[in-house]
């Protein structure tokens, strides 16, 4: 295929992808209040103001600290069950394993409401304890698919030899496997903890009225009274967003990272 | 006797912490997954055959009365659109995702990540930015059609936004990054041996990828086709949003009844059924590719 074709089509496809980024990050500098795109004018009002209104301070902290605390628990769930499967490939871990992954393979709209009855009969509803651990059960496929990932890069003639040296089960976790896996590990992390970020449907049934996390609040702001903010927070959270996928490949490297998932996603 | 050795021994010590560790890390996971994914579906299971109580949430009972509501005209036309707009939404998709893999992946290794840390920040856009951007680029007053008129391809602006192609086009835009991601691990590992052997026997660049290389990748499109339909049906604003109430999704309708409504028990048997008939999509559509894939 000619040069050219192919990256007009790639081009064209990026375009497509970056098309409301381009109107979000024009309505964010746009001097007016009022909608107007293309952009009028310049201005950083509304990067000023986000960070001067506790009204857009408090969702972004909520969200920020959700998505710290959620990212870990998907993680300590989901780096037991990976480790166990990787080292006996039993039924059971496997059975964990595919339980784990249930959150990807149901509608987010299932998993919504599954929670707001489970929150809403213990009396847990609204409070933001709820919408943590919904978040870290709904984001557990992320960590356990990088660590498994993890886990079988290992070559397994590294953990043979230190067997062979005298190195028990512990040692040779804590020496040889978590060093190993340490990429995996952040990169799991990094995409539950972006995805929490992002994430509506579940925190607006679980606690939607009372815990006002990112998306609800750009929600309720298009909604009661329009504002500009709401695209300032938008580019800051995809910068982030980018950021941190960038220090992923920093750390490790994405694209292993992104092709060696194909013994899992493509097997599952 | 070991516990008294414990306490004599550092090493000993050590290991009955490691093995306290081990137990907590063999009991921990199972316990999480059952109390926080297993017993709210069953909760759901449980609140789907109870009474509705208007201020409040449920009062338990056995009322299979939700369950008969799903089968009216108005319910069973709203599912049987979600799914048709689902496979619509998923089938092109894929359909632009694979091609894009595939070219994607023959870019240098730098090109590559770039494209791909953009993939994945797009893929962790929220839905409501999404709605919100497509709503102003298909709008009236400051969307795409002004640039059309400009360029003199139209004679007056339109609004694209609420309507079905609005919806559609959304859904394209939210399951693109899973599918190109799904595709991307697959296509990388496409032996390059096979095109330029098609190649040198005379194939068209265009024929190796139509008649070699689509059939190899036929369990990865399936599996993106699968993950962009549950994506797409599972998919609560984008057809509150960007549709007339004609596009609303069974999704919508759920939502609706669970907050606005306040009848969660219709919620849950809604989202039961929804979940069934996906799951039996799912299994349906597996379990042919596999048989396709034996012969």
């Amino acid at each position: 295929m000619s040069y050219w074709l192919r990256n007009g089509l790639i081009g064209s496809v990026l375009l497509f992808l970056a098309a409301p980024l381009l109107v979000v990050g024009g309505v964010s500098i746009n001097s007016t209040k009022s909608l107007i795109f293309p952009p009028r004018g310049f201005s950083l009002q509304w990067y000023s103001e986000l960070f001067t209104r506790s009204e857009w301070l408090m969702p972004m902290a909520n969200s920020l600290g959700i998505a710290c605390i959620a990212a870990a628990i998907a993680s300590s769930i989901a780096i037991p069950i990976a480790y166990s499967l990787w080292r006996t490939g039993k039924r059971y871990p496997q059975f964990l394993f595919y339980l784990g992954l249930a959150p990807a393979v149901l509608p987010p709209v299932v998993i919504a409401i599954s929670f707001l009855g489970f929150w809403a009969s213990i009396g847990a509803y609204g409070s933001i304890y709820a919408t943590i651990l919904s978040h870290a059960i709904l984001l557990i496929p992320f960590p356990l698919v990088t660590s498994l990932l993890g886990l079988r890069s290992i070559q397994s003639s590294i953990v043979e030899a230190s067997r062979t040296l005298g190195a028990n089960e512990s040692a040779i976790f804590a020496t040889i496997v978590l060093p190993l896996i340490q990429p995996y590990l952040i990169a799991g992390y990094a995409f539950a903890f972006v995805f929490s970020l992002n994430e509506y449907i579940v925190s607006f049934m679980v606690s939607g009225f009372t815990v006002e996390t990112l998306p609800i609040k750009i929600f309720n702001s298009l909604h009661y009274g329009y504002t500009p903010v709401m695209a300032c927070v938008t580019i800051l959270f995809i910068a982030l967003a980018a950021l941190l996928f960038a220090l992923v490949n920093h750390f490790g490297s994405l694209l292993q990272l992104l092709s060696g998932s194909a013994g899992t996603s493509t097997k599952s | 006797m070991s516990t008294n050795l414990a306490k004599l021994v550092p090493a000993a010590r050590a290991e009955q912490f490691t093995g306290k560790l081990r137990l907590l890390s063999t009991l921990y996971p199972p316990v999480m997954l059952g109390v926080f994914l297993l017993i709210p579906l069953c909760i759901t299971l449980v609140v789907s055959v109870s009474q509705r109580v208007p201020a409040g949430f449920y009062s338990p009972g056995f009322d299979l009365s939700h369950y008969l509501r799903f089968f009216t005209p108005l319910f069973l036309r709203q599912t049987a659109f979600s799914f048709v707009l689902a496979a619509i939404a998923a089938s092109c998709c894929v359909g632009i995702a694979f091609p894009f893999t595939y070219l994607l992946t023959q870019l240098s290794q730098t090109a590559q990540v770039l494209i791909l840390i953009f993939i994945l920040s797009v893929l962790s856009l929220s839905e409501v930015i999404i709605s919100f951007s497509w709503s102003v680029l298909l709008s009236e007053s400051a969307g795409l059609s002004n640039l059309l008129v400009f360029l003199k391809i139209l004679p007056q602006a339109v609004a694209w936004a609420p309507g079905l192609a609005a919806v559609l086009l959304a859904l394209i835009y939210r399951t693109l990054p899973f599918a190109v991601l799904v595709f991307y691990p697959a296509v990388t590992r496409l032996n390059p041996e096979v095109s330029e052997a098609a190649q040198t026997l005379g194939a068209s660049p265009v024929r190796t990828f139509f008649d070699i290389i689509l059939p190899m990748q036929r369990r990865a499109i399936v599996t993106a086709f699968l993950f962009a339909f549950i994506f797409a049906i599972g998919s609560y604003l984008i057809p509150q949003m960007l549709g007339s109430p004609q596009h609303w999704t069974i999704s919508v309708s759920i939502t609706d009844q669970a907050i606005q409504q306040s009848n969660l028990p219709f919620a849950a048997a809604l989202s039961l059924m929804l979940m069934l008939l996906t799951l039996g999509l799912v299994w349906l559509i597996s379990s042919i590719s596999d048989r396709g894939t034996e012969r």
